[in-house]
C-alpha cells in the first residue's frame, strides 16, 4: 500500500530525514517510536503533503503511484488521514460546513451523489457515540475553544467520518488523560479492518497497549534503527531511548 | 512645491464652477439648502481638496481623482428610463419599501403611498420647500464643514438627497431600501445630502446600495446626517458596490440622544476609491453604537474608513469592528478616533480592526486611536494586519478539500464576524451569498442590471 524508498528530506537546508526505508501493507499496524527530535513528525508532514520540506532523495509510492507529487486534498481523497498532533482552531470556519464538504469531496472523488444536510447529520450522530464527541460541540467553529482532549476527540471522529485507507495518527496521545486516551483508542480500534492500515507515531508505549501495533519502528537521527514486532515497545518503554542512542553511536 | 500648485489648480477649478453656477443654485433651491451654502463654500475655499498634508487624508489621495473633467447635475434631468425597469433588486425575501435616487436627485416615480401613517419618505427639496419646519433643526446641524472640505464643498452645492422621518414611537418593521444609482452619459461628479430622522421611541432599518449603470467615472460625494432621538432604534447597512473608475465620498454624521440604539454596517464590495467618513456623536446617556465595515478589495482599488466616536455622556458603549481583505496591489486605510470627553464617565468604548493580506503587494495602513479625558472609562483598541493562516490552510486541504475552496472558507470565515451582526435575516443571507461570490470572482450583484457593463 505504502512504501517509502531511501527517504531523505531537509527543512531549510537542514537534513531531518537521511534515508526511511518502510514498507506498509493493508491491514497493517504500525508504531513508530523515538526521542524528540528524530524526525517523526516530518515523516508524517511529508506523507500528507505538508509545505517547507525539501525531498532531496529518494521516493514515497502509495497505492502504485507517486505520492509526493500529489496535492494534500488529493492524497487525502485517495484515503490518506492524518491525525494532528496540533489540530488548529479555524474561528468562523462552522465544524458542520467544513466536514460536510469534506465528505461530499470524497463522495465526489468516488463517483458517489453527495449527502443531503439531513444524511449528513445522521452520519454525523453514528459516528460521534464512536468516540463520545459531545454534541454541542459540533455547533461550533473548527475546533475553536475545544480543550486539548476535545481536540484529539475532534480527529478520530473527522477520520471515523472519512474513513480513509491510511490513517496517520501523530502524537494522538500527547497532552490527554487517561479515560480519554482509551475513548480514542476505542474509536481507533472500532475503525480497523482488513483494508485499512495505521501508523501510529509516539513517545510512550502508553497508548500501544490500547493500539496494538504489528509493528514497531524506532526512528533516531533520521533513520529507522530498529525494527521489531509489538515487544519492541515494551522494552524501549523500560529501557529507555538511551540504549539506541548508544548502538548509533552517540 | 508642485503639489501645492496642483492643489491650488484642482481647488480653483472648483472654485470658479461654484462661483458660475451659484446663482444657479440658489435659484433652484429651497431657502433651507441656501442658508447653509455661504459658510461652506468659505470653508471649502479654506481647506480646499485636501492633500497628503492634511493628516485626515495622509493615506488617501484626492488629487488624482480632480485630473478629470466632469459634467455636474445641478439640474434635475427627467429621466426617460423607468429606473425600476431597469433595475430590480433580487435580495430575496426581504421585502422593502424601494427608494430610488439618480445621480444624487431622488426620483420623481418613488411612491410614498404605501407608508404607515406619518412616515415621511421624501426629497431634501421638496421637503425644504414644503415642509421646512420637519427639517430645519436638523439640516447642515452635525455634518461639520470645518473638519473636511469635501463636507463643505457638498454642502456648498447641495441639491437634493432623501429625507426619511419616523415619527415618535412608529416602529417601522419593513426595510427601506434606498438606490443610489449612477447613471449619466459622461463623466460626472454627484453630490447628494440625506437626513433620516428617528424621533424617540421609533424604529427603522435602512439599506443603502450604491451603484454605477454604466462604465463612466464618477465621483459621489455624499453627505448623511442622522438623528436618533431618545430611545430610538436605527439600523444603518450600506452596500456599496460599485464599479472600479468610480470613486465614493461618503460622510455619514449620526447623533444618538440617550437610551438610543444605531447599528451601522459597511459592506464594501467592489468601487475604485471608497472614502467612508464616520462621525458618531454621542449625546445622552445609555447609548449604544455598534459601528462595522467589511471591505474586500483587489486590483488597484483603495478603500478609507474614517471614524470618530465622541462619548460626550456616561455610560454609552460603542463597538466598532471594521475588516479588510485586500487582494492584488489594493490598498486599505483605517483611522478610527475614540474620544471619551471629561463626565462621561462609565464609558465602555471598543475598536478593532483586522486586515488580511492576500498578497506582497496589497497594503494596509491602520491608524487606531484614543483619546480619554474621563477617568472611569473601559475602552480597548487594536489593530491586526496579517496573512491567511497557512496552518489552518493546510488543515483544511488535508481533510480532502482543494486549496481554492479551503481559502474561501478562511476568507468567508474572516468575513463572517462582521456579516452575522446584520440583523434582518434575509439580508443577512444575501450578503453572505454575495460575499462568497465576490470572492469567487464573480460579479456580484445585488441586483439584476439590464445594462450590461463589465464594471
Amino acid at each position: 500500500m505504502l512504501s517509502i524508498k531511501n527517504l531523505f528530506v531537509s527543512v531549510e537546508g537542514k537534513e531531518i530525514l537521511k534515508g526511511i526505508n518502510l514498507e506498509i501493507n493493508p491491514g497493517e499496524v504500525h508504531a513508530i517510536m523515538g526521542p524528540n527530535g528524530s524526525g517523526k513528525s516530518t515523516l508524517a508532514n511529508v506523507l500528507t503533503g505538508k509545505e517547507g520540506y525539501d525531498i532531496t532523495e529518494g521516493e514515497v509510492s502509495y497505492n502504485g503511484e507517486d505520492l509526493l507529487e500529489m496535492a494534500p486534498e488529493d492524497r487525502a481523497k485517495e484515503g490518506i488521514f492524518m491525525s494532528f498532533q496540533y489540530p488548529v482552531e479555524i474561528p468562523g470556519v462552522p465544524m458542520v460546513n467544513f466536514l460536510k464538504t469534506a465528505v461530499n469531496e470524497h463522495r465526489k472523488h468516488r463517483n458517489e451523489e453527495p449527502l443531503t444536510a439531513g444524511e449528513f447529520l445522521k452520519l454525523m450522530r453514528e459516528k460521534k457515540e464512536l468516540v463520545e464527541m459531545d454534541t454541542q460541540l459540533t455547533n461550533r467553529s473548527v475546533n475553536e475553544g475545544f480543550s486539548g482532549g476535545e481536540k484529539k476527540k475532534n480527529e478520530i471522529f473527522q477520520m471515523a467520518l472519512l474513513e480513509p485507507k491510511l490513517a496517520i495518527l501523530d502524537e494522538t496521545d500527547s497532552g490527554l488523560d487517561i479515560d480519554a486516551l482509551k475513548t480514542v483508542a476505542r474509536g481507533v480500534n472500532a475503525l480497523k479492518s482488513p483494508e485499512r492500515s495505521t501508523v501510529v507515531v509516539t513517545h510512550y508505549q502508553r497508548l500501544l497497549d490500547y493500539i496494538v501495533p504489528d509493528f514497531v519502528h524506532v526512528l533516531y537521527n533520521g533513520k529507522i534503527v530498529k525494527s521489531a514486532g509489538k515487544e519492541l515497545a515494551h522494552e524501549l518503554e523500560a529501557k529507555g531511548y538511551d540504549w539506541i542512542k548508544k548502538e548509533n553511536g552517540n | 512645491m508642485s503639489v501645492l500648485v496642483e492643489k491650488t489648480d484642482f481647488s480653483l477649478k472648483l472654485i470658479g464652477h461654484y462661483n458660475e453656477v451659484k446663482a444657479q443654485l440658489e435659484t433652484d433651491s429651497p431657502a433651507l439648502i441656501n442658508n447653509a451654502r455661504k459658510k461652506a463654500f468659505q470653508d471649502f475655499v479654506l481647506q480646499g481638496i485636501p492633500t497628503f498634508k492634511n493628516e485626515n487624508y495622509k493615506y488617501t489621495n484626492l488629487q488624482p481623482l480632480f485630473f478629470i473633467d466632469y459634467s455636474y447635475n445641478h439640474i434635475k434631468e427627467k429621466s426617460d428610463v423607468n429606473l425600476k425597469e431597469v433595475f430590480r433588486c433580487n435580495v430575496p425575501q426581504l421585502d422593502t419599501h424601494l427608494v430610488l435616487n439618480r445621480n444624487g436627485w431622488f426620483c420623481d416615480n418613488n411612491n410614498e403611498s404605501n407608508l404607515p401613517e406619518g412616515i415621511i419618505i421624501n426629497s431634501l427639496r421638496n421637503i425644504a420647500k414644503t415642509n421646512p419646519e420637519l427639517i430645519q433643526d436638523f439640516y447642515a446641524k452635525i455634518a461639520n464643514t470645518e473638519e473636511d472640505p469635501m463636507v463643505a464643498l457638498n454642502t456648498a452645492m447641495a441639491t437634493d438627497g432623501y429625507v426619511i422621518y419616523i415619527p415618535p414611537n412608529v416602529q417601522f418593521d419593513k426595510a427601506i431600501q434606498v438606490i443610489n444609482l449612477m447613471e449619466n452619459n459622461s463623466d460626472t461628479f454627484i453630490t447628494q445630502r440625506n437626513l433620516i430622522i428617528a424621533d424617540p421611541g421609533s424604529k427603522v432599518s435602512v439599506l443603502i446600495c450604491d451603484h454605477t449603470l454604466n462604465n463612466n467615472k464618477y465621483l459621489g460625494n455624499s453627505v448623511t446626517e442622522v438623528f436618533a432621538g431618545e430611545n430610538a432604534q436605527i439600523d444603518y447597512y450600506t452596500i456599496q458596490n460599485q464599479h472600479n473608475n468610480s470613486a465614493t465620498i461618503n460622510s455619514l454624521f449620526i447623533k444618538q440622544e440617550r437610551d438610543s440604539n444605531v447599528l451601522t454596517n459597511t459592506m464594501t464590495l467592489h468601487g475604485g476609491l471608497i472614502r467612508n467618513n464616520l462621525k458618531v456623536l454621542l449625546n445622552g446617556e445609555n447609548c449604544n453604537s455598534d459601528i462595522l465595515g467589511m471591505a474586500f478589495m483587489d486590483r488597484k482599488q483603495h478603500i478609507d474608513n474614517f471614524t470618530q466616536i465622541i462619548h460626550a455622556k456616561p455610560h454609552c458603549l460603542s463597538n466598532q469592528l471594521y475588516k479588510n481583505v485586500l487582494d492584488d496591489e489594493s490598498t486599505g486605510v483605517f483611522s478610527g478616533r475614540i474620544h471619551v470627553v471629561r463626565d462621561a464617565q462609565k464609558t465602555n468604548a471598543f475598536q478593532r480592526n483586522n486586515n488580511l493580506l492576500l498578497t506582497d503587494q496589497a497594503k494596509m495602513n491602520t491608524k487606531p486611536q484614543l483619546i480619554i479625558d474621563a477617568d472611569d472609562v473601559k475602552c480597548s483598541h487594536g489593530a491586526t494586519v496579517g496573512q491567511i493562516d497557512e496552518e489552518a490552510l493546510f488543515y483544511i486541504r488535508s481533510r480532502g478539500i482543494a486549496e481554492k475552496d479551503a481559502r474561501l472558507m478562511m476568507m468567508n470565515a474572516f468575513a463572517h464576524e462582521v456579516i452575522q451582526e446584520v440583523k434582518l435575516e434575509p439580508l443577512r443571507d444575501r450578503i453572505d451569498e454575495l460575499v462568497d461570490k465576490r470572492l469567487r470572482g464573480e460579479i456580484a450583484r445585488c441586483h439584476d442590471c439590464s445594462y450590461d457593463c463589465d464594471c
